[in-house]
């Protein structure tokens, strides 16, 4: 018996849905093994990190408000990757975004009430989208590389962070540290009576049935589509492949300043040094574990912020690290990444009856 | 009992979801025969010239050669028995020189210096030009095929497979290929041959096996057939001749092309230089010339798809639109089909209903409020597949699922039944199969007849000749003196066209 790869004409629908669900099976399975072989429960840490949060119904808020971010940025950035644009700075995005936001919480001082939110979280939209025009900017002028341009910006966007907490906009009446006031209630996001379920959450559940109309039904989406998988189709079909590059980053840098304004406005009301946690290098992970469909990205980023709450659970019930449920989510990468060229192929195992003639 | 065939097959079957590519086929061909292996598109000719070189395994049947049963799980396990293939598509690294991308093709590690003695040699043997250190991307398409020969020659193959090795050859090359493998055939070396190009098969095969819907249904001596019978033979109907109504008129002018100019884009790309030309309502104009001429730059400078800074430089209809880029020429009643399917002309990964929307979103208003009317574009899909006979599984199936010639149907048939005014093609019926090429060249004839304007870039002459009114030759990236096809004189055009390397390359 040998084993062949055999190219499949049309990428397998089976494929596509079932390798997502066996990644995430495959990272429970090898992350019991491993545990047990350091001397640890695995079987108690992988349930407590992929299922305990689901079981016990007072997690459920803090799986809402976790996936909710990861949610709207992998969706902004699902369709970046569905035309070849790799923005893989959306947490730089995601920071900028949130100070916008904050500078205008600040500029009206105690004056809240619904349009100031609306714009704060606008000015968070803006900002991300401006902040992600700059890669858009310099790979279709100059041919930079949008990788590498929108990380070191995400590196930027924490000495900016830093530089605002620190100076001009540090809380005159805290304790020095590094943070601004918190907002006044009026400028904060209504929320689900007695828990931290915030509106914002509301909104990622509605995104990804937007996102999925401009995908599958505009000729937007359509632009996005053809230009990434040929520029010179796209030409002509009279697409202009550049235009597009500055839509999807400029919209994927918007979604992530919207997820950081709601963060913002909706959580922590305040911006101190800790406001990067990761959620815009997490949501690639969502975006390709959802298979860059906007309902794909809804369920991963559930499952991603599941492995989030559940990776402080373990914390206390295993004692393992928090950063375990970090290993999980790259390892659910990892496997994805990998198991993608089921899709495209078909393995044929190949009966060896007779040697060829030779 | 005399010697066993070289290659014979029995009872080859391989199923596809929803296809039976080949079923039930088997034939022999004997050392130093010729074999033609005819049928139309989507017959199952790639896929049974697969399974024997081993890229696809059989669902059943057998494999015998020289009387062996054998199984060929890969192509080097085909390569070590004496089997060599040239496909229809190239694989080189354009960035190497000849020698380097042949010493990539061999299985086994070869000191350059032998392997250049080597392939000296089997040049020699041959009559086959080539330089061994000229590097690939300035090399012509049939220099690049006669690497490829040479890769499999080195091997000293008892069978070559060739499928659709000619549709990019200018008739003297086919000429040259021709003598190669008639001497390779002297010397034992059996081929098997795909085209559709039946007049080919006439001069060079000894033998023809024909399929038509993956099952054998004949095998015929091509000598005492014609052209038109084993064609009929394809389609199991009979061919019917381009129709055109006598004594045509040209109304007024359609599309003018005035003085042409376009900078090279990249190294390897041809200039356009000061190109003239009028196409009249109901006129077929066409473009002869050797491939890496300027046809791609031409296409492209008429499609839009390569703007130019003198609106004047393009008109249709009188309206300056040499500035404009692809989707505002269609606006202008302009239609376009591009001589690669794959990446350019369809997107490979799209529905053939995705496809429609690429070209026809505008003019046929599938697009209301931003957002695709996807039952139009299936509807429409759904017409062209009818109305060119597409075999495909219907408007969802993939373009990269369809066989080559038809995705090229399809694609002509796209823009056809748009009604464009002005329509630019370039090969037209590239790797279509004789019934499709002569439904294609009657729709091209048919539009014509409404009164539009229609341009055909190719390279098989025949073609032009019985399609066009009015021809002219490309060559280094001008344009000769247009035509009239009816007093046009082969000798001249061949001359034209031959004019490559610098003669006449000035024909104004
Ligand atoms: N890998 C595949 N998966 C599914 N269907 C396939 C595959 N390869 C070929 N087919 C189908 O099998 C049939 C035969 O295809 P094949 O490519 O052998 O045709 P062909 O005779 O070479 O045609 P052409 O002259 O157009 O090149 C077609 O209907 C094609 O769509
Ligand atoms: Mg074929």
């Amino acid at each position: 018996m040998r084993i062949k790869l055999e190219k499949r004409r049309e990428p397998s629908m089976a494929m596509l849905v079932t390798t997502p669900i066996a990644s995430v099976l495959l990272t429970m399975l090898i992350g019991i093994v491993v545990f047990d072989l350091i001397g640890i429960d695995g079987f108690k840490a992988v349930v407590d990190i992929f299922l305990s949060p689901l079981l016990v119904s007072y997690k459920w808020q803090d799986v809402a408000v976790k996936a909710a971010p990861l949610i709207i940025i992998a969706l902004g950035l699902s369709m970046g990757n569905r035309a070849q644009v790799w923005n893989i700075g959306a947490e730089g995005q995601y920071v900028i975004g949130a100070l916008c936001s904050a500078g205008v919480g600040i500029a009206f001082g105690q004056t809240g009430g619904f349009f100031v939110v609306l714009l704060m979280i606008a000015a968070g939209v803006a900002g991300g989208g401006l902040w992600a025009a700059v890669p858009a900017w310099l790979r279709t002028k100059f041919n930079v590389n949008e990788i590498l341009s929108s990380l070191m910006l995400t590196y930027v966007s924490f000495q900016v962070l830093g530089y605002l907490v620190g100076g001009p906009w540090k809380d005159p009446n805290g304790r020095n540290f590094p943070a601004t006031a918190p907002l006044a209630d009026s400028q904060t996001l209504p929320v689900w009576p007695d828990s931290t379920v915030h509106l914002g959450v509301l909104i990622a559940l509605i995104l990804p049935f937007v996102f999925w109309v401009i995908m599958a039904r505009s000729e937007f989406g359509y632009q996005v589509r053809v230009v990434g998988s040929s520029t010179t189709a796209a030409r002509h079909g009279g697409f202009d492949s550049k235009r597009t590059i500055w839509a999807t980053l400029i919209i994927g840098g918007a979604m992530a300043g919207l997820a950081g304004a709601f963060e913002f406005v909706g959580v922590l009301h305040k911006m101190d040094l800790g406001f990067p946690s990761g959620y815009g290098f997490t949501a690639i992970i969502v975006a390709f574990l959802g298979r860059l469909n906007p309902f794909g990205c809804l369920i991963a980023g559930i499952v991603l912020a599941v492995t989030y709450v559940g990776g402080q659970m373990a914390q206390t019930s295993v004692h393992i690290p928090n950063s375990t449920a970090g290993i999980f989510q790259a390892m659910m990468l990892f496997f994805i990444l990998a198991s993608d060229i089921l899709v495209r192929y078909r393995i044929r195992l190949i009966a060896s009856t007779k040697a060829a003639g030779v | 009992m005399a010697s066993p065939a070289r290659l014979e097959l029995t009872g080859i079957t391989k199923r596809f979801p929803g296809v039976l590519a080949n079923d039930n086929v088997g034939f022999s061909v004997k050392p130093g025969e010729i074999h033609a292996l005819l049928g139309e598109n989507g017959a199952g000719k790639s896929t049974l010239v697969k399974m024997i070189y081993g890229i696809m395994q059989p669902d059943a049947g057998e494999i015998r050669w020289d009387g062996q049963r054998i199984s060929v799980p890969n192509p080097k396990v085909a390569r070590k028995l004496g089997i060599g293939m040239v496909f229809q598509h190239f694989s080189l690294f354009e960035a190497m020189t000849v020698l380097e991308n042949i010493a990539l093709g061999m299985d086994a590690k070869i000191p350059a210096r032998e392997l250049e003695s080597r392939i000296l040699a089997v040049m020699g043997q041959y009559g086959l030009k080539l330089e061994p250190h000229r590097i690939v991307s300035t090399l012509s398409v049939g220099e690049r095929q006669r690497i490829e020969i040479v890769r499999a020659l080195l091997l000293n193959p008892k069978l070559l497979i060739m499928d659709e090795p000619t549709s990019v050859l200018t008739p003297q090359e086919v000429e040259q290929l021709f003598a190669v493998l008639r001497k390779l055939a002297e010397e034992g070396c059996s081929i098997l041959y795909i085209s559709h190009k039946l007049h080919e098969i006439k001069a060079l095969c000894d033998t023809a096996t024909i399929l038509r819907g993956g099952q054998l249904v004949d095998t015929c001596d091509p000598a005492v057939e014609t052209s038109r019978s084993m064609a009929e033979k394809m389609i199991g109907g009979s061919l019917k001749d381009i129709s055109r109504v006598a004594g045509r008129e040209f109304g007024a002018t359609k599309l003018a092309v005035k003085a042409l100019s376009l900078a090279a884009d990249g190294p390897f790309g041809t200039a356009l230089s000061d190109i003239s030309f009028n196409v009249r309502a109901g006129e077929i104009f066409g473009v002869a010339g050797v491939a890496g001429n300027g046809q791609n730059a031409l296409l492209l400078a008429l499609s839009g798809e390569a703007t130019n800074a003198d609106p004047a430089s393009v008109t249709v209809d009188g309206v300056a639109v040499g500035h404009m880029q692809a989707r505002a020429r269609r606006g202008h009643g302009m239609g376009s089909v591009p001589e690669e399917r794959n990446g350019h002309a369809a997107v490979p990964i799209f529905t053939l209903a995705d496809n429609a929307v690429l070209t026809a979103r505008d003019r046929l208003g599938m697009v209301r409020a931003g957002l695709i009317d996807a039952k139009a574009a299936r509807t429409y899909a759904g017409e062209v597949i009818e109305a060119f006979s597409v075999k495909a599984t219907g408007p969802g199936a993939m373009a990269e699922s369809l066989s080559g010639g038809n995705l090229q149907k399809y694609i002509m048939g796209r823009e056809i039944l748009q009604k464009p005014q002005v329509l630019i093609v370039s090969q037209p019926t590239w790797g279509v199969d004789a019934g499709a090429a002569a439904a294609i060249h009657q729709a091209l004839v048919d539009l014509a007849a409404t009164g539009s304007a229609i341009v055909v870039i190719s390279q098989d002459l025949d073609e032009l000749l019985s399609l066009c009114d009015t021809m002219a030759v490309i060559n280094g990236g001008r344009l000769s003196r247009p035509m009239a096809v009816a007093d046009a004189k082969i000798d001249e055009i061949g001359l034209l066209m031959g004019g490559i390397h610098g003669d006449v390359a000035h024909a104004h």
